[in-house]
């Protein structure tokens, strides 16, 4: 078996003990790598039930199958915990080095038990393990812990997943981060902060070989040769910052914290105007061709100097969903995230809440008081000060920023208990992970996407956008076709996020994204690096297992039918102005679609999933503790 | 201090504002050299400093190579046609002086068999240095210093007559 090494390595922090756990070959052939083996491995590894900040869930990291070859796109890897911001799974994926290092060590993955009592640098140096100490890395940001560890290794070949001040701080939504790139939205920061773990370093100094290297050079060649035409033009030009205007063309754009879908100012938080006045360089992680990373920087006034990458989903919840039309103030608030390490898409949908909240009376100046503004500020939409500001509070959890950084749907709760006020009705929130940048009222495959998603309100784990967007179906109404599209969509998006494959290549095999044209050479790859026969049947089943396990997760912690909710604002208020003007999704249109969703899958009406069905996918002992 | 002169010879450079720090490069050398994909055995590495500064260097070439001169045990020889750097495995003995002579970082040694290893443009190949062919972004070139300094004269140039 080449690409794999067979072997996990098992981190105890409270005992600062480790051991080796092997797996057989079929383990791989059912679990491939990225998302599916990381929630496999945190299925098999955490205390079912614990509180997602203490010592009993585990960080469960597994590696790609591409990490460290040519193939492009391929160096990534998963990451999966008990979710502190949901409390359901949270399964993560970031690119580049750290992946590549982590293939040459010889581990396939790594799971983190226990809770330190000081704050520590795991350093996993090929076979070795050293626990080294952390506390002088306090307080630095994402890329500087990973600099500072460098140097002090003296190997700039070195790589680290980090915590920020925003992890340290235990902001729900604080992100694991490892060369610019990170593994985002459910609160993974936070959960190694619990254990104290600041930095994870990976060295790997042997050499990755694969099963018929001259079969795998000559298809990488030819995907990267594609990866320079028109398929990638959207990543490579603009990036996804493009969006923005296609969006607000919709009227799918959120404005003001989700009450309208088009922007007034558009055009000056557009990629466009990006590439024109703020564009300093395009990043690729390792081993892709395309350079989607547009690394952006302020250039004017009190923000100028501020630098990172920017896409769209950032752009999208910290501009116009704030109101926010000054680029350099969105590019300080994504910039204050990235090297505070918290997510930016979740940020910015908090601070829209609490922009919306102000304006609606439910939080007064007063409650804005910090060391900069003693007497309090006001948050109104479109006060770029303030969205700075309050996003240095809530990396800090100063004053207010404290409630702030537990996500709208506990920050809302908290505050409606409080002040007996309904914020809960601005709250954009799926099972307590923060909206993405497509308004589902004008997207309703999406929106049955968005609700039956397993970690929340996520615009990566489903593409149900695609069949609304291109036209495939109506997209303002529901029809009995929706449960199988959306089942599709998001296991499609599943198998790259389990090889894990970069969705931005997906073109470039064949020139048809579709399962038609991504399958055969998919397995092709897999085949040329692992050994194994892989067909297009093969492939598809890698879909079907990662969203069922994450199922399967989640029904273990308690799930019931009605956690595949959308936020209240979906169903209740429609938007007034542009094409997606005027509809909602009833609470009735989204039972229906579930109901349809289900059955695609082939589970109960009460979604849950039957023994035979697990059984049919090689699962048995799932099947023994949840099926039905 | 001043870099030493480079000269006559061909060697490959990059161009950083083309590089996306893919490493590709590094992945296609090691694999032409050794069957595996290792950075750490690649002739050819990419550098990324304040986040948004990246390129790759290899073996320049350099005319009256210093790495040749400090050698102690006459391990290093040039080819006077090419500037090729050639490591004698017989004679080397990893101790490195060839790795501090260079100014370029350009040597790195083989972390098993502990010898030195330098770029040979890819010599036994019978299309060229594998890194340039595979660079995505062009970014690569097989170049000498006269080349690049008449392109970057011709680029001037038209940017001056646009302006």
């Amino acid at each position: 078996m080449y690409g794999y090494h067979g072997k996990i390595l098992h981190i105890d922090l409270t005992n600062r003990e480790t051991w080796v756990e092997e797996k057989p070959e079929s383990w791989y052939k059912m679990w491939i790598g990225g998302v599916a083996m990381a929630t496999r491995l945190l299925w098999e590894n955490i205390k079912p039930g614990c509180d997602p900040l203490s010592p009993e869930n585990p960080i469960c990291i597994a590696n790609g199958i591409f990490a460290g070859t040519p193939v492009p796109g391929g160096a990534k890897y998963g990451l999966a915990s008990k979710s502190p911001l949901t409390g359901w799974v949270g399964d993560s994926l970031s690119g580049s080095w750290f992946s590549v290092a982590l293939k040459r060590t010889g581990w396939d993955g790594i799971v983190i038990h226990g809770a330190s009592e000081k704050w520590v640098n795991v350093f996993v140096d090929d076979e070795r393990v050293q626990f080294r100490d952390a506390e002088k890395y306090l307080g630095l940001g994402t890329f500087q812990t990973e600099e500072a560890i460098r140097e002090d290794l003296m190997d700039d070949q070195v790589r680290s997943a980090t915590i920020g001040p925003a992890g340290e701080n235990l902001v729900l939504y604080a992100n694991v981060t490892n060369d610019g790139r990170q593994a985002g939205r459910t609160g993974h920061g936070a959960v190694w902060a619990s254990k104290k773990l600041k930095a994870l370093s990976v060295r790997g100094t042997k050499g990755v070989r694969v099963a018929d290297p001259e079969t795998l050079m000559k298809l990488s060649f030819d995907i990267i040769q594609a990866a320079q035409g028109p398929h990638t033009a959207k990543y490579r030009i603009l990036g996804t910052v493009t969006n923005v205007l296609n969006m607000n063309k919709l009227g799918l754009l959120p404005t003001r914290n989700f009450q309208e879908g088009v922007f007034e100012h558009a055009e000056l938080v557009s990629g466009e105007y990006l590439e024109e006045h703020h564009k300093v360089k395009k990043i690729a992680c390792a081993q892709c061709p395309i350079a989607c990373e547009q690394v952006s920087e302020a250039k004017q006034g009190m923000y100028a100097g501020a630098r990172t990458g920017i896409d769209y989903e950032c752009l999208f919840a910290n501009g116009p969903n704030c109101g926010i039309s000054d680029m350099n103030a969105i590019i300080k608030m994504i910039d204050l995230c990235d090297r505070g390490g918290m997510d930016a898409m979740t940020n910015g949908v908090v601070v829209s809440w609490t922009m919306e909240s102000f304006e609606r009376g439910v939080l007064k100046k007063e409650d804005f008081r910090c060391a900069k503004y003693p007497e309090g500020f006001e948050p109104y939409f479109g006060n770029a000060e303030a969205g700075v500001t309050l996003t240095e509070m809530i990396r800090d959890r100063e004053g207010i920023g404290a409630l702030l950084s537990l996500g709208v749907k506990q920050a809302s709760e908290q505050i409606d208990k409080e002040r007996g006020t309904e914020s809960y009705r601005w709250a954009m929130h799926i099972k307590g992970l923060e909206n993405p940048g497509y308004d589902a009222r004008g997207l309703k495959t999406f929106a049955l996407g968005l609700a039956v998603g397993t970690r929340g309100g996520c615009h990566n784990r489903t593409a149900a956008y695609d069949p609304d967007i291109k036209g495939v179906v109506d997209r303002f109404s529901v029809d009995e076709t929706r449960g199988e599209l959306a089942k599709s969509t998001e296991e499609y998006a599943a198998v790259y996020d389990t090889l894990p494959l970069c969705k931005f290549i997906r073109r470039c095999f064949t020139g048809k994204a579709d399962r038609s044209g991504a399958w055969p050479a998919i397995a092709q790859l897999i085949n040329a690096t692992v050994g194994w026969d892989f067909d297009y049947d093969a492939v598809d089943l890698i879909g079907v297992r990662a969203t069922t396990i994450k199922k399967a997760f989640n029904i273990r912690e308690g799930w019931t039918r009605d956690d595949d909710h959308l936020p209240y604002r979906t169903h209740h208020d429609p938007m007034t102005k542009g094409p997606s003007a005027g509809h909602v999704v009833t609470k009735e249109e989204l039972e229906y679609l579930k109901d349809l969703y289900y059955k695609a899958k082939g589970w109960t009406p009460e979604g849950l999933i039957p023994k035979a069905k697990l059984i049919e996918l090689g699962m048995e002992d799932v099947a023994e503790e949840i099926g039905v | 201090m001043a870099l030493p002169a480079t000269s006559k010879y061909k060697y490959i450079t990059c161009d950083p504002e083309k590089c996306i720090g893919c490493q590709l490069c590094e992945y296609i050398c090691s694999y032409t050299k050794t069957g595996e994909y290792n950075s750490y055995r690649s002739r050819i590495r990419t550098v990324r400093v304040d986040e948004i500064l990246i390129t790759a260097i290899a073996c320049r070439t350099c005319e009256n190579a210093p790495c040749v001169a400090v050698c102690t045990r006459d391990a290093l020889t040039q080819d006077p046609e090419t500037g090729v750097i050639r490591v004698d495995a017989e004679l080397c003995d990893g101790c490195a002086w060839c790795i501090e002579a260079c100014d370029f970082g350009a040597i790195s040694i083989n972390p098993a068999t502990k010898l030195a290893e330098i770029c040979d443009l890819c010599e036994g190949e019978e299309d060229g240095p594998q890194c340039v062919i595979w660079c995505p972004k062009d970014a690569l070139e097989l170049t000498t210093p006269e080349q690049r300094a008449q392109k970057a004269r011709r680029k001037l140039a038209t940017e001056e007559a646009l302006r």
